[in-house]
């Protein structure tokens, strides 16, 4: 009989807590000294913004993952407007904008470049990261997005998905949900706020491309999403990681409640966290305890019209049954819960 | 080595032996056998250390580009038409980053009503893009001014467009003279970036400018443009003395000496009119050619100072500026204010008309005469037009008009003799 | 100046065959410019291209309306467009065909022209026969050379081999070589007779 693992009498997984009690190869590479701050402070960012969140992080760990050997792509949005009005810049790694919607090319070009001038031996393996808002990857930079994807160029594609144009002043997307209200979906009419049956989940049209890597995240849980992106960086070819990212402003929630509604969306159904190879699922996040829809929901100023004093709770039981699908198709409940 | 290919040949192999590091490749008539004969010599292993990617899209083709070029690779793609004005918002983006990279402009019109034929429609709308313009006459320019072009936009960091009329030249077969790599390789060193991403030094490239420096960023572009108003000649003298031919240059002119009239055009119809005015000369008439390679820039002083002596201009473009008439001829007129001249705009052309000796001889004469409207359009069938104008003022609902039109010509398919 | 404009169908090699007289006249230290007529034509459609000969750089870019030559890849176009628009008088007609130009109707259209301008040759036969395939565009290149003298034989199989390898080029010499016989003896024919 071998032997016995000693008890740990603490927690571990937390940030909390649970990062300094750690062995240094499994700690968050935010907790570590040598992290490179590519997304530096300073920047512009509403306060809870998610989307700053989750940037410093992918790309933190990306760099961490590629010995600082990465240059990153960037559409036109928050990101990049928040992180550089010049002559300042956030931005501590070698970082091209050029347009909204070619994202995806841009760094199918950079890539190129790197393998030419590698071959040539003119320069040293450098990873190409292009990261976009949901408007810039699931509508406008869709067709260069998909390019990208069928070719298998050698880029990791993040999209930092905050369910619309909030840069523009919060309008509808295709990664808009069902429901919500935005400056071009208004809660009026006899079907408020983003009609229902429209929009697209642009992991699963990732999945079909069958490119080596699709993954989704959360800025609620860190550590998963570092983890995915340091897992993508080791891979080569097309990669894609959908991180939603909660927008304080656009979803009218409060600032310190952006990590609790991205775990919400997640506890609840309503976005799938998981990772697919090649097309093919292979692990997703399980929920030990699903939440109805609801909790998500009602902290939300963007749905605030299914609430109130006549609750449309057949739109509820709408968002419900989508929510329920993504638990069965994506095999989200953990083996207690089921 | 002399040898006898087609234009889009040429000019693949010209782009090859300026060792090209990435091209983006999309197909649209009649650019196409330019990328088609580069992809097989890079597929081949013929040019080596080149990246040849086939993008979904000439919006993607520029992007590509972009990245690339940002990257330090020297970079190329081809497009016409449709696919240039796809490609706008790229196009812009490229010059105002100051990227090097080069592209050829299979000149063609631009629709609707679609048509593959060649004009300048294309190249022309986007004369104020911040990009070098540079026209070709013949294939061996073509094939000359894209090593040029290589080399102008790796100097001042601007893109260049070499734009040769599509089908005109693209599908001719003639005579070309094919430098060797080691003329080429004498003439074009290596792409050094002024801006490169690079992981050793880190930059952003791309920054949002506001009001307090956006006319400066604005402003450089065009003092860009006018370095290369300066570096265009000088690079032909030097392009003359390792490849022992005139190519290129702002403009040229022909038999102007003692002309009394001028005719002023771009690319591969300087060829017809030149056998025109040896004709019409023959015949005592005083007239003479001048050329215009660089459109962009575009050389004010020095088209003023080739009419300076004569006494009326005829400008023969193959653009339509809807509304006012001429692009070039504007252009033109811009060069010659106060000097008191004459001046002509003829569209001609458009969507491959054929412009063939006999209306250019009676154009010019008519010319020579001033009998010339302010604005005129070679060859247009009066009857046609006028046709559907009453019928519009008869009815209402008249229809498409291009298909009414087609209707009256009686054409059953589209040819141009 | 010497032009030549070739009328075929889509597929026919029609382009191919005005590019490799460009070559043929090249090749023989000429200038020479071939182009097609730019149509966004499909397999079996009328199809046009030009060739122009000359000593000089040639400078015009206007298509080919009063060429000396025509070359007919296909007879049944003598129905459907006016191929010999702009012919000048006593020009060079070759037809790829098995029957004459009385039995094609042209008749009364070349009577008093030089008649050993005015050549047939089945070149679809001998392009089955030598490459094994339809394709009469070369062996039309031969009967040319005979016919107009503006190029020679041997210019032809030059092209053909530029344009070509292996045993398609070896068929396409042995068909264009072919032709030539056959037209140079036509047009021996043509003269005794009108002598």
């Amino acid at each position: 009989m071998s032997a016995l693992q000693t008890v740990k009498f603490y927690q571990t997984g937390t940030f909390t807590v649970g990062n300094r009690l750690l062995a240094p190869e499994e700690r968050s590479v935010q907790a570590n000294m040598q992290r490179t701050n590519s997304l530096n402070s300073g920047h512009r960012a509403c306060q809870g913004c998610g989307e700053a969140l989750g940037a410093r992080y992918a790309i933190d760990a990306a760099m961490n993952a590629t010995n600082r050997q990465l240059i990153a792509a960037n559409a036109t949005g928050c990101l990049e407007v928040f992180s550089t009005p010049y002559p300042e810049t956030s931005w501590q790694i070698p970082w091209i904008h050029s347009l909204f919607g070619n994202t995806a090319a841009v760094a199918t070009g950079i890539a190129a470049a790197i393998k030419v001038k590698k071959q040539k031996g003119q320069g040293q393996d450098v990873c190409v990261v292009a990261q976009g808002g949901d408007g810039g990857t699931t509508d406008i930079g869709f067709g260069c997005l998909s390019g990208m994807f069928e070719r298998n160029d050698d880029v990791l594609y993040i999209c930092y998905d905050n369910g619309g144009y909030m840069n523009t002043g919060v309008q509808r997307s295709s990664a808009t949900p069902s429901a919500a209200r935005t400056a071009t979906t208004m809660p009026l009419g006899p079907e408020p706020g983003n009609p229902f049956g429209q929009g697209k989940f642009v992991p699963a049209i990732a999945m079909a491309h069958e490119i080596p890597y699709v993954a989704t995240a959360t800025v609620a849980d860190l550590r998963d999403l570092e983890n995915k992106v340091t897992k993508a960086m080791s891979l080569r070819g097309a990669r894609y990681i959908h991180i939603l990212v909660p927008c304080p402003l656009g979803w009218g929630t409060a600032s310190h409640d952006t990590i609790r509604m991205a775990r919400l969306a997640k506890e609840t159904g309503i976005f799938p966290v998981f990772e697919a190879e090649h097309g093919e699922l292979k692990s997703a996040l399980a929920i030990r305890r699903p939440l109805p829809v609801e909790e998500y929901l009602r902290p939300q100023k963007r749905f605030a019209h299914l609430f109130g004093k006549n609750p449309a709770v057949e739109t509820i039981a709408r968002i419900q049954a989508q929510a329920d699908k993504n638990i069965r198709r994506y095999g989200l409940l953990s083996k207690e819960a089921a | 080595m002399l040898k006898q290919c087609e234009g889009s040949h040429a000019v693949a192999e010209a782009v090859a032996l300026c060792r090209p590091e990435v091209i983006c490749a999309y197909p649209i008539s009649p650019q196409t056998h330019i990328v088609e004969g580069i992809g097989e010599m890079v597929k081949s292993g013929e040019l080596k250390d080149c990246e040849f990617i086939n993008v979904e899209s000439e919006f993607a083709a520029m992007s590509v580009a972009i990245g690339s070029s940002a990257a330090g690779a020297r970079t190329y793609t081809a497009t016409a038409s449709q696919g240039l004005l796809y490609m706008v918002e790229a196009v812009y983006n490229a010059s105002g980053l100051g990227l090097p990279i080069v592209m050829t402009v299979a000149n063609r019109a631009i629709g609707a009503p679609i048509n593959i034929w060649n004009d300048h429609s294309d190249s022309l709308s986007q004369r104020d893009c911040g990009w070098v313009q540079l026209f070709a006459e013949t294939n061996q320019e073509a094939l000359d001014l894209h090593i040029q072009a290589f080399k102008l936009a790796e100097e001042i960091s601007l893109p260049v467009m070499v734009c040769m009329d599509g089908f005109i030249l693209t599908h001719a077969y003639e005579r070309v003279d094919m430098p060797t790599q080691e003329q080429v390789d004498a003439f074009l060193p290596p792409y050094e970036p002024r801006q490169v991403l690079d992981v050793n030094e880190p930059v952003s490239i791309g920054a949002m400018v506001g009001p307090e420096a956006f006319m400066e960023v604005r402003y450089l572009a065009h003092a860009k443009q006018m370095q290369a108003l300066e570096r265009i000649p000088q690079l032909a003298a030097e392009f003359k003395s390792v490849f022992g031919r005139e190519s290129g240059g702002l403009i040229r002119s022909y038999r102007t000496e003692d002309a009394e009239t001028i005719v002023i055009a771009m690319g591969s119809v300087l060829g017809t009119i030149k056998d025109t005015v040896d004709e019409m000369r023959e015949a005592g008439h005083k007239i003479g050619v001048l050329g215009i390679t660089s459109f962009r820039p575009f050389p004010l002083v020095e088209v003023a100072a080739a009419l300076k002596h004569c006494k009326r201009f005829v400008v023969l473009e193959k653009s339509l500026a809807v509304g006012i008439g001429g692009i070039v001829a504007t252009n033109v007129r811009m060069a010659v204010t106060g000097m008191g001249l004459k001046g002509y705009t003829v569209v001609a052309g458009l969507g491959g008309r054929a412009i063939t000796m006999k209306s250019l001889t009676g154009l010019f004469e008519k010319a020579g005469r001033d009998e010339l409207d302010p604005v005129n359009f070679l060859d247009l069938d009066w009857k046609v037009v006028n046709k559907q104008l009453e019928r519009e003022r008869e009815k209402r609902r008249t229809g498409p008009a291009a298909e009414a039109m087609l209707r009256d010509v009686g054409a059953v398919a589209a040819r141009n003799y | 100046m010497f032009q030549v404009r070739i009328h075929g169908r889509g597929g026919q090699g029609v382009v191919t065959a005005a590019e490799m007289l460009s070559i043929a006249a090249f090749d023989e230290g000429r200038h020479a410019q071939a182009f097609p007529s730019f149509g966004s034509e499909r397999t079996g459609a009328p199809v046009v291209a030009f060739c122009r000969i000359a000593d000089k750089e040639i400078r015009l870019r206007e298509p080919i309306m009063a060429p000396d030559a025509i070359i007919i890849q296909d007879p049944t176009l003598l129905h459907q467009v006016d191929v010999f628009a702009g012919l000048k008088k006593d020009g060079y007609i070759l037809i790829n065909t098995t029957k004459t130009f009385e039995q094609l109707g042209l008749g009364d259209f070349v009577r008093d022209w030089h008649p050993e301008r005015l050549c047939t040759v089945s070149a679809t036969e001998l392009s089955l026969k030598h490459v094994g395939r339809p394709v009469p565009n070369v062996p039309l290149l031969g009967g040319f050379a005979a016919v107009s003298g503006i190029i020679k034989l041997e210019s032809v199989v030059m092209a053909i081999r530029d344009k070509f390898s292996g045993k398609v080029a070896d068929g396409n010499i042995a068909a264009a070589t072919e032709a030539y016989d056959i037209v140079v003896a036509e047009m021996r024919e043509a003269l005794t007779h009108h002598a």
